[in-house]
């Protein structure tokens, strides 16, 4: 499967790129989440894959039982999941905000710094 | 001594107040500290003529072995007494000439700065330690030569000085650390009591990084054109920076390297070449100039040419040479320069042509520039003169490049005749000359430092052997690298340097008498304007401004696809390549096993990406996103990722929420790329993609058997007293990590909730 996963951040990479390349800003909203998607991903599966053994320790014991998948690049991932929301957020109201100004959505008709 | 060198800085920071408080008299209570300090050195000259060379160390950071070290021996000593004692009298004079300038309390501040930079310079034992002092006179003679800052020809020029000079500077610390090790220390004494430093593999590299330091900063051709236009500074700072100082930091680094890396053929060529050209131009462009500092800041060019000249010959004749006309140099130039200030102060011009018959009304200045113009022409019975004839010896015995440096030499010194009667003589006989300023003679202030220094060249002249026991003889032992027995006397026979001197007195004094016509001939020449060095530096600022405009047009162009296009093709070429190079071009593709339910979810992610990249529908957009998101939470539930993917759902849904929400608040989608364009977009980010997987293929293939969350886990329980190790990792050992996440959606959450109160705002008006 990490084979295969491999393609999939591939490809997620490939297409959060060819929308960030685009004119339009809304397309360039959607290349950033799909790339913190990919990058979650990345992180996630290099780190190997385990099924079926989540790091939690049942009650009684003091070690999972029977093996455990990786907990710190999961840690790592939640921290950046949650901040990639947040960065999302507030590019999308700044886009929005900054249409309102400029009524325009075209990346390239943004150049100048005093709109 | 450490006190000695940090005085300056202090009382430079204590300055201005003491100016204002002081009024008139602030020359002369502040003159006290330099003279303080001359004292001072003075007491170390028994010191070193009994003993030799001192090594007085501070510890700095005793811990490390690091101390603060100084060196004092002839050779720092001498420049020491110049820059203290020349000091003395330029702050007493510069309370004159300046009197009542608004900037006079800045000035002062600058100056005490700078003559503190310069006694780093020539104390200091460690190389850093040097380098740091030498950069602090390059930018104190900055501000000092752009003084009067607001005229734009003064910025100029003192822009122009820095550049050349900190430019050089550069290469100079690169060959100083080279210099350390081929030493193996950073000390001093240490690097030139080696014996290996001539057969370091690098030695021509060192030298010339060296030389390019010491060439910029002693103003040797073709870096000459700097020093002359440095003549915007006020006359203080040039007589100061002309004599004593700056442009002799040059000198005294090549001087004091000499024992250590001097005496190959390169160090003679090099310098003995550039230094008689030096000096040659010096004299030529002197003959040709009639501005009273002009003249002067051109045989500064030339004094620094033969200094360096004689250095590069390096034979015992020459270093005693060098170091006489070092001094001598300085006492004459420093009285001159102030006199020149004085005629400038007095008469309201510096134009030596429209100067005349003032013997009447200044005749102390007449007398004093007399004295001081028959040192600089080298003619008996002033020091000057025991300069220039030890110097015609040094070069008629030079190795390899004797009729080079005496015909030269000679050459020099018939314009330099010249120039000095035509210094002395012009404004002081004939006929009264209208001038802009009713002429009457310089207050003492300024005066007192010219006679002083002008009878020095007369007492030393007469008396050679009070030089030469004292300054110059403890001097040349530090340059030669070992002491030397000989006196300093005006008669030494009728012999062949003399032969030369009465030629050039001669020849000098005919020059003299057609200078008029001299000058004419000078007119016609005006290539030497159009083709000198200094277009260079012109064509080189000019070039420098055009590359910045053009790689910024090219780089920051504005457009955002433009420096992700850079940004990504950069990151594929450089780790594609790198990965080429290491692991080949077949990457370990790994079994391939899978359960169904996983390949379907892969499969719909991938699906959604490419449907989110190709629809023109905004909701098919968010819809396929939406996803690729909800795909992915249940890949990281399939791989032992519960809390993952309850955090993605929950995180997910926000998303497509606010997706819908603002969205449709914007335009539709329109296709506004050309196919071209998109196809080269597919093209790169394909490219990307497939590096990326590439790079993934490559660590699964490597086994990681040591892994720091072992540990984690292992204290997870018994430790942070938490069964989710995931949660405990988050708010127990990466806590402040946690944190730092909190305040950043914080923040974000401020940055939205702000732009939609904007709104709000705007809609009321």
């Amino acid at each position: 499967m990490q084979t295969i996963m491999a393609f999939l951040i591939g490809a997620l990479f490939a297409a959060s790129i060819y929308m960030m390349l685009r004119r339009s800003i809304v397309k360039l909203v959607i290349g950033l989440i799909l790339l913190s998607n990919a990058a979650n991903l990345l992180i996630f599966t290099v780190s190997g894959l385990t099924r079926g053994l989540p790091p939690l320790i049942p009650e009684g014991a003091a070690l999972p039982e029977g093996g455990w998948a990786d907990p710190l690049p999961q840690a790592l991932v939640l921290t950046a999941i949650v901040i990639g929301f947040g960065v999302l957020a507030f590019a999308v109201v700044l886009i929005h905000r900054a249409y309102e100004v400029i009524n325009e959505d075209d990346l390239d008709k943004m150049r100048s710094t005093d709109t | 001594m450490l006190l000695a060198v940090l005085s300056g800085f202090i009382l430079a920071a204590l300055a201005p107040w003491l100016t204002r408080s002081l009024q008139d008299k602030a020359g002369w209570v502040l003159a006290l500290l330099p003279a303080g300090l001359f004292v001072y050195f003075l007491s170390w000259v028994p010191v070193v003529v009994a003993e030799g060379a001192q090594v007085v160390a501070y510890p700095w950071i005793p811990g490390l072995d690091i101390s603060l070290t100084m060196l004092v021996d002839g050779l720092s000593l001498l420049f020491a007494l110049l820059i203290s004692g020349i000091g003395t009298f330029i702050i007493i004079y510069a309370g004159g000439y300046l009197h009542g300038h608004e900037y006079l309390p800045r000035f002062y501040a600058i100056m005490f700065s700078f003559m503190a930079a310069m006694l780093g310079v020539v104390l200091s034992n460690n190389l850093i330690t040097l380098f740091v002092f030498w950069e602090l006179t390059s930018i104190t003679s900055y501000l000092l030569i752009g003084f009067h800052h607001e005229e734009k020809e003064s910025r100029w020029y003192a822009l122009q000085g820095l550049i050349v000079t900190v430019g050089g500077g550069l290469a100079l610390l690169a060959g100083l650390i080279m210099l350390a090790l081929a030493g193996g220390s950073f000390e001093l004494h240490e690097i030139l009591a080696s014996e290996e430093l001539r057969d370091y593999g690098f030695y021509a590299g060192m030298v010339i990084l060296i030389l390019l330091g010491t060439f910029t900063k002693s103003a040797q051709v073709p870096f000459h054109f700097w020093l002359p236009n440095a003549m915007a500074a006020p006359t203080p700072v040039s007589a100061f920076l002309h004599s004593a100082t700056m442009v002799k930091a040059g000198v005294y680094l090549m001087a004091r390297l000499n024992p250590g890396i001097g005496g190959t053929e390169l160090w003679l060529y090099a310098l003995g070449i550039f230094g008689a050209l030096t000096m040659f131009t010096g004299s030529f462009m002197a003959l040709r100039s009639t501005g009273l500092k002009a003249v002067l800041a051109y045989t500064t060019v030339m004094a620094l040419g033969t200094l360096t000249m004689l250095i590069g010959i390096g034979t015992e004749q020459a270093i005693i040479a060098a170091m006489t006309f070092l001094l001598a140099h300085a006492l004459y130039k420093a009285a001159l320069f102030m006199l020149a200030g004085a005629l400038d102060h007095e008469t309201g011009t510096k134009d030596i042509t429209r100067l005349g018959g003032l013997r009447q009304l200044m005749p102390i200045t007449f007398i004093t520039a007399c004295v001081a113009a028959l040192s600089l022409a080298g003619l008996p019975p002033l020091f000057g003169f025991i300069a220039k004839e030890l110097m015609f010896e040094a070069t008629l015995q030079a190795p390899l490049i004797s009729t080079f440096t005496t015909v030269l030499a000679v050459v020099s010194a018939i314009m330099i005749v010249a120039m000095a009667a035509v210094f002395s003589l012009r404004p002081f006989l004939g006929p009264l000359k209208e001038t802009p300023k009713k002429p009457h003679e310089a207050p003492l202030s300024m005066l007192i430092g010219p006679v002083v220094l002008a009878g020095l060249s007369l007492v030393f002249g007469l008396a050679g052997f009070l030089p030469a026991t004292a300054l110059v003889g403890p001097a040349v032992a530090a340059v030669h690298g070992a002491p030397l027995d000989f006196d300093l006397y005006l008669w030494h026979g009728i012999n062949l340097p003399l032969m030369l001197s009465v030629l050039a007195v001669v020849a000098g004094l005919l020059l003299f008498w057609q200078w008029d016509r001299v000058l004419a001939v000078y007119r016609r020449m005006t290539f030497i304007d159009r083709f000198g060095p200094e277009r260079g530096y012109e064509k080189l600022m000019d070039g420098l401004v055009w590359l910045a405009a053009w790689q910024t047009r090219l780089l920051q162009n504005g457009y955002m696809r433009n420096y992700l296009l850079t940004i990504v093709l950069t990151t594929v070429g450089l780790t594609g390549w790198t990965f080429f190079v290491h692991t080949g071009s077949s990457a370990p593709l790994g079994t391939i096993e899978f359960a169904v339910h996983e390949i379907v979810v892969a499969g719909l992610v991938v699906l959604g990406a490419i449907v989110a990249s190709v629809t023109s529908s905004r909701l098919g957009a968010v819809a396929t996103l939406g996803m690729v998101g909800f795909g992915i939470a249940l890949l990281y539930v399939f791989f032992s990722a519960p809390d993952l993917g309850t955090t993605q759902i929950m995180v997910e849904t926000l998303t497509v929420i606010l997706l819908v929400l603002v969205l449709f608040r914007l335009p539709a989608f329109q296709n506004l790329s050309s196919a071209a364009a998109r196809l080269r977009d597919a093209v790169v980010a394909l490219s990307l993609g497939g590096l990326m997987t590439l790079l993934i293929l490559a660590v699964n293939a490597v086994e990681v058997t040591d892994r720091i969350s072992d540990q984690l886990v292992a204290w997870s329980y018994p430790e942070a007293h938490g069964r989710n190790i995931v949660n405990v990792i988050l708010v127990d050992f990466r806590a402040l990590d946690t944190l730092g996440e909190i305040f950043v959606v914080g923040l974000a959450a401020i940055g939205v909730y702000a732009m939609i109160r904007l709104r709000a705002e705007d809609r009321k008006k």
